[in-house]
């Protein structure tokens, strides 16, 4: 079954994967139980010539505590899975970890604009770069990226590495990963955003670190080579 | 306000079609509501074969553009929500049982009824109307979320949307005034003897559902007001580039939009076990706890919303006050859930069709219950959020309510809506046909939102990574039209048992509750005495009576023999 | 066992009245949201003093005196129908008929003055909000009046008499629609 994920690849991914199992195994015994209660009682309590059902009203303080202690039960469950949920929740929207690259990414009807800030490290500059749909970034770094749309609301939506957040025009909103395994991944629209919402689609490139170099090169072959930026 | 009903004969249109009875206006709602489940399923159809063979021609239709598709998928939504569950669940049962169950001769204003439904139809032709102006009907989601939705161009959608939203505007008026009717009428009218703790929990479930819904619908209403005010006269509530805030509507929307669910879910609760209590001939368990619970409920209704906004760009730190709310929430469900199958706990059940449908609708619903905290777990959400995940999660929930508990109210109070009975043995094959396609249509669909299929796209293949889904998405298709297909079990059932099915007794089910005192169907003014209720509604297997079922109208101490 | 015996139905409150306050609970929301979507967006923006300048301040502070006052009169219109004097009712529905007109006169002139000075619903985010907030109201004052109107032509024909509670009904759904104004006023034209 954990094939059937897309294979992770960023460090946060395993995180929300493993709140993901955690409210399966726990969801998983209530289902069993419910439902298997409901099967059993419904063949062991069929109509039967004779028989009669019991006058139970569910009044008294032991009828109720089968169902208010495992009520209970349900409750702490639900804690522990918001108390784990929420460091991991901080991890990813909650303050990022300092950025080793920075590109702004902007929605629109249909593609994603990168903007990259070139060597100088600064947007807004001469050596910046603006390419549509494709995202180059090096494995095993921090990467931020600033969020905003042109027109409507579109979501971008990274499944190998289990980041979503919505663009929203009028607003920049920061959002971050690090990939640890070099690949090409797809980076599709999650929010319909028009006719054309089927088949907006963006893609990360993954560099190991020599590759990366050897993109910014050649995309900037004047500037001195930097890994780091500020945004 | 008392119905003046004049005892000389009514004519045609009076008594069938501006009546003011709420037993006719509950069958002109059923009928409405019916109507557009076939158009539901028809968008449900085409949405699925566009999944499935995208870009080929959709046996009965043809080519299905893009943005066509988006239209539909957004159809699909309104009808569903507004246009079939309200009407069934609410308006449908609502009406015909209130007056019924609670001994009275109608609602409280009976004309105010009728022009509910009147209202509602203008809202049916208004929507209608949509789908034939230039540019299609609304096509940004059935949650409208703008910028997508609040210019034209963005759309390519002009009158469609504009008529979308006059559409939802008089639905929600006629379920304002219908609300208005059942809660005064239920405050007002009650049998003597009727306390409100010997009341169904049919009635219970309408009324909070009613009250959810009033008090709920108010600020989406502004915001459609804003919605088409932005559209038609240039104002910028949610347009970034004249100051607005495009999240604002989100916010509007689902501050409505999570009470709705459960006033969409409340009623199928109610029928459920109102059904399990007389088919297991037991009390329903903890009655009065369940009551609280769902009242609890309704008041955290107000507090969950921003869970369909975990990622949508408000501060993160609302993020975990609403899922902790979110995950509470469940608590009160569970109670009531709990309290069901207790009901079941040495019970001596028989399994009517009507039977079949509200344990179907309690073994579905546990499923959605569940997938619900997946939902609601903010990290898990980054993930799964507008994937077919929550599509899965959100049609395991209100299929459930509208249409397993939908079908074991149709199969149950049938015989005194009509004054026939359906046939058993059909209602049992739509069952069993209806539980195993609807599993197999929306099973798969969880693992294909896990594998990461977006909502709302024509063409998941035009992804690498949604490639492998094809035959998954192929099955699911399949079984969608094969569960369309074994709705044709109700159909013949339905029709062929108005025309000609066995004569209905008043009380086929032996059941307590007031409406099977009267005649299958009641009369014009329901009761031709006025009942006095002496006992709550679940005196089933009681020992103070030799039969297994006692109504609720029965006189104390009357001579019969009592058991032991 | 007297709860068996006691009479359930005909409950100490009428009818009309429950169903006229569980309508108005249903108001409420609607005017609510758009009041607290209106203080959110402003508290978040940068300031919208200098747009609400432009609002004519001494004509919403007659709307406000208008519309207080037609409220008392509906409330001696209310007295007079439990008195069944109906030539009263007639008079008070009357007085606030013409204060409800007086207040959409006003507002007409305002909204025509604005627009001529250029502020028309497109002008940006605090405009949208005023005349959404206005006009929606504004509708609603309309609806009262019409309201009002059918309950004074009973007044004046006697037909009224069978139904003299209308009138109290009918004060409540006016009184709400002034209270909405007592919220807009110092909203829009005072902060």
């Amino acid at each position: 079954m954990s094939n059937w994920f897309p294979e992770n690849v960023s460090t946060f991914g395993g995180d929300v994967d493993s709140i993901f199992w955690l409210i399966f195994y726990i969801t998983t015994v209530w289902f069993f139980i419910t439902e298997g209660l409901i099967v059993y009682f419904a063949f062991r309590y069929r109509r039967k010539p004779g028989g009669k059902a019991a006058y139970v009203l569910g009044d008294t303080t032991v009828q109720l505590a089968w169902i208010l202690v495992p009520l209970a039960i349900v409750v702490v469950l639900d804690l522990v899975i918001d108390i784990r949920g929420a460091e991991v929740w901080a991890k990813i929207k909650g303050q990022p970890p300092p950025a080793d690259v920075t590109v702004r990414a902007m929605g629109k009807q249909f593609n994603w604009g990168f903007t990259y800030p070139g060597p100088d490290g600064k947007f807004g500059t001469e050596d910046d770069l603006q390419i549509d749909n494709d995202l180059h970034v090096p494995v095993g770094k921090v990467v931020h990226v600033i969020l905003t749309s042109k027109d409507v609301i579109h979501s971008f939506f990274l499944p190998h590495a289990r980041l979503k957040q919505d663009v929203v025009p009028g607003r920049e909103i920061p959002a971050w990963f690090q990939i640890s395994k070099p690949g090409e991944y797809e980076i599709p629209c999650a929010e319909l955003c028009g006719f054309g919402h089927s088949g907006m689609n963006g893609k990360l490139y993954a560099h190991s670190a020599e590759d990366y170099e050897k993109w910014h090169k050649e995309r900037w072959p004047e500037g001195a080579q930097q890994t780091t930026t500020k945004g | 306000m008392s119905s003046e009903t004049s005892h000389a004969p009514l004519g045609f249109w009076r008594s069938h079609v501006f009546s003011t009875d709420h037993k006719v206006i509950a069958k002109q709602y059923l009928s409405l509501g019916l109507f557009w489940a076939l158009m539901g399923g028809a968008t449900a159809y085409l949405i699925r074969w566009q999944i499935a063979h995208p870009d080929t021609e959709a046996p009965g239709w043809g080519f299905i553009a893009p943005d066509f598709y988006n239209m539909l998928v957004t159809m699909h939504g309104t009808i569903m929500v507004f246009f079939v569950a309200m009407p069934i669940l609410l308006a449908a049962f609502g009406n015909f049982l209130i007056p019924l169950m609670i001994g009275a001769k109608d609602m409280a204003f009976p004309r105010l009824n009728m022009l509910s439904f009147w209202v509602f139809f203008l809202a049916s032709v208004v929507l209608m109307t949509s789908f034939f102006v230039p540019g299609g009907a609304a096509a940004a989601g059935w949650t409208g979320y703008p910028p997508l939705s609040a210019k034209m161009e963005y759309t390519g959608v002009g009158w469609g949307m504009n008529l979308w939203l006059l559409a939802l505007a008089l639905e929600f008026a006629s379920f304002l005034l219908g609300g208005v009717n059942f809660l005064t009428t239920a405050m007002n009218m009650r049998a003597p003897g009727l306390t409100w703790f010997r009341l169904p929990v049919v009635v219970w479930m309408q009324l909070t559902a009613a009250v959810i819904f009033m008090l709920s619908v108010g600020p989406l209403i502004a915001g459609a007001v804003m919605l088409l005010m932005d559209r038609i006269i240039g104002t910028t509530f949610f347009l970034p580039e004249g100051g607005g805030e495009p999240l604002l509507w989100q916010h509007l929307f689902w501050f409505f939009g999570h009470p709705e669910v459960y006033v969409i879910l409340l009623p199928g609760l109610g029928i459920v076990l109102d059904v399990i209590s007389v088919f297991s001939r037991k009390p329903v368990f903890a009655y009065r706890p369940i009551i609280y619970s769902t009242i609890i409920a309704g008041f955290m209704s107000f507090i969950v919303w921003a869970h369909h906004q975990f990622i949508s760009g408000i501060n993160p730190r609302l993020a975990m006050p609403f899922s902790i709310t979110t995950i509470i929430i469940s608590v009160p469900f569970a109670f009531v859930i709990f309290s069901m199958i207790a009901t079941l706990w040495r019970a001596s059940i028989t399994f009517s069709a009507a039977m079949l449908f509200a344990l179907g609708t309690l073994g579905v619903f546990i499923f959605g219950g569940i997938t619900g905290i997946f939902n609601g777990s903010a990290p898990v959400d980054i993930y799964i959020h507008d994937t077919y995940f929550v599509v899965a999660h959100f049609h395991y929930t209100l299929f459930s309510s509208v249409f397993f508990g939908g079908f074991a109210g149709l199969y149950f109070w049938f015989p005194k809506m009509f004054g026939r009975m359906m046939n058993e043995a059909l209602g049992k094959i739509h069952f069993w046909l209806t539980f195993v396609f609807f599993n197999s249509v929306f099973i798969p669909m969880h693992l294909v939102g896990l594998r990461g299929m977006m909502r709302r796209i024509a063409n998941p293949m035009q992804y690498e990574f949604l490639k492998p889904l094809e035959p998954l998405n192929q099955f699911i298709t399949l079984s969608a039209i094969l569960l369309l297909l074994s709705q044709l079990f109700f159909v013949i059932n339905f029709f062929m048992s108005l025309a000609r099915g066995k004569a209905a007794e008043r009380n086929p089910w032996q059941a307590n509750t007031l409406e099977w005192t009267t005649t299958s169907p009641p009369p014009h003014e329901n009761f031709s005495t006025t009942p006095t209720v002496h006992r709550g509604p679940y005196e089933y297997s009681s020992p103070e009576s030799a039969e297994d079922w006692l109504p609720q109208d029965q006189p104390l101490n009357a001579p019969r023999a009592a058991a032991r | 066992m007297n709860a068996d015996t006691a009479t359930m139905s005909g409950a100490t409150v009428p009818p009309g009245k429950t169903g006229t306050w569980w309508f108005l609970a249903s108001e409420i929301p609607v005017f609510g949201g758009l009041i607290a979507s209106y203080i959110v967006v402003r508290l978040g923006s940068a300031g919208w003093g200098e747009a609400s300048g432009h609002l004519s301040f001494t004509l919403a502070l007659i709307n406000t005196f208008l519309l207080l006052t037609s409220s008392m009169t509906v409330v001696m219109a209310h007295a007079a129908s439990e008195e069944s004097n109906y030539r009263s009712v007639a008079k008070f529905l009357g007085l606030t008929i013409l204060l409800g007109l007086g207040f959409l006169g006003v507002k007409a002139v305002e909204y025509t003055t604005e627009i001529a000075h250029g502020f028309t619903p497109a002008s940006g985010i605090f405009w949208s909000f005023y005349y959404g907030m206005t006009g929606l109201h504004g509708l609603h004052v309309l609806a009262g009046i019409i309201v009002n109107v059918v309950l004074w032509i009973g007044a004046l024909k006697g037909s009224l008499a069978q139904n003299r509670h209308r009138v109290e009904l009918a004060g409540l759904y006016w009184h709400f629609v002034d209270i909405v104004w007592i919220f807009l006023f110092p909203l829009l034209y005072l902060a």
